[in-house]
């Protein structure tokens, strides 16, 4: 093994460094933009979790392995998942309205993102950022040790208090996200009486049947050919909590009938 | 050969884009999203200086700021689930009873 060919293996990982940080910034700068001008929410999610992973490779990148684990773990695998399970209770339709409802917001908004651009270029530029220290272990092999030694040493105090603050957290969220019964739990007989006291003992007709499909959004079809509005349940076709009236799957069926 | 600079340059993108989606978007789960955004910049800046100065301080600072987000976030989902049972909205502009 000589000395040049160490060389040109040297300068080849960095080369390949250098495109990998390329690529995923401008990946990552793209899914950003994209989140902030996506009208979708569901889209902006998704964008999201594109800018997340390739901040990731990027600790990864960093000589931060255990962080780049814990954020696709914690930040793309768990909050992201809150966020879409949430945007679900919410509507999966949901689209920001373009109405400006503060004149002129908008472009203040966009002066002072400009501003702040330009405030933290200066300060960055000002700053002597230097090159990246010698390549250490802690920053490779032995970075789970490394963070473990700081986080029960130094920052014992700190991770003691974090413990605190998830217990609160998650007590906060059961406080606020519970409901209070207002009616009685219905029971077996309160339900079965309901049942024929509606006319209809029988159980409700199955989605899909003699439809052009069978997905549980597709109302059945009645022998004259009249879409059933019983057969869709009603958390789906928009008479429950979610999804907007305006787009509900009966009315696409029916629409969807009356082409074929 | 890819500096610190860069990475700290690149967070500072991520960061402003963040910032002025917060402040655009009506949406409440938007406006979450992009306060995520945000503390991932910052947590990207914290990752560059520790490999910057050769010590490990930063990535602790980065792993806390990850716990106190997926705190925030378990908290600010909650709020915002309660709001839209209440008001059938995640609008912003349509939680608004205590404005003068």
């Amino acid at each position: 093994m000589n000395h040049h060919s160490i060389v040109l293996a040297a300068s080849a990982a960095t080369t390949t460094r250098e495109l990998a940080f390329w690529i995923l910034a401008i990946i990552a700068v793209v899914a950003g933009l994209g989140m902030v001008l996506a009208r979708r929410a569901v889209h902006c999610a998704v964008l999201l979790a594109v800018v997340m992973l390739s901040l990731a490779v990027l600790y990864a990148m960093q000589g931060a392995p255990f962080l780049a684990f814990v954020q696709v773990i914690v930040y793309t695998g768990a909050v992201l998942m809150l966020f879409l399970f949430v945007l679900m209770i919410v509507g999966i339709s949901a689209a920001d309205s373009i109405v400006e409802t503060i004149r002129g917001q908008r472009l203040a908004a966009g002066v002072f993102g400009i501003g702040l651009l330009i405030l933290l270029s200066l300060v960055v530029g000002h700053a002597a950022i230097g090159p990246a220290s010698a390549a250490k272990a802690s920053f490779g092999s032995s970075n789970v040790t490394g963070i473990a030694t700081l986080l029960f040493t130094t920052y014992v105090f700190p991770f003691e208090i974090t413990s605190a603050l998830l217990i609160t957290a998650a007590l906060g969220a059961m406080v606020l996200a519970h409901r209070e019964r207002t009616t009685p739990k219905p029971t077996q007989r309160s339900l079965s009486r309901q049942r024929i006291a509606s006319g209809r003992p029988t159980p409700l007709p199955g989605p899909g049947t003699y439809a052009r499909h069978n997905a549980v959004d597709m109302p059945a079809l009645l022998p004259d050919g009249s879409p059933s509005e019983l057969s869709v349940s009603e958390v789906i076709s928009g008479g429950g909590q979610m999804g907007s009236p305006g787009t509900t799957a009966l009315s696409r069926g029916a629409s969807d009938q009356e082409d074929a | 050969m890819v500096s610190p600079a860069h990475f700290v340059a690149l967070s500072v993108i991520l960061f402003v884009i963040g910032g002025v989606g917060v402040l655009v978007r009506r949406n409440a789960l938007v406006v979450f999203m992009c306060v995520e955004l945000m503390l991932n910049a910052a947590n990207l800046a914290f990752v560059a200086f520790a490999r910057m100065h050769g010590a490990l301080d930063g990535q602790v600072i980065a792993f806390f700021v990850m716990v106190v987000a997926a705190a925030e976030v378990v908290v600010g989902l909650a709020i915002l689930t309660s709001i839209f049972r209440a008001r059938r909205s995640a609008s912003v502009d349509d939680a608004s009873l205590m404005k003068y």
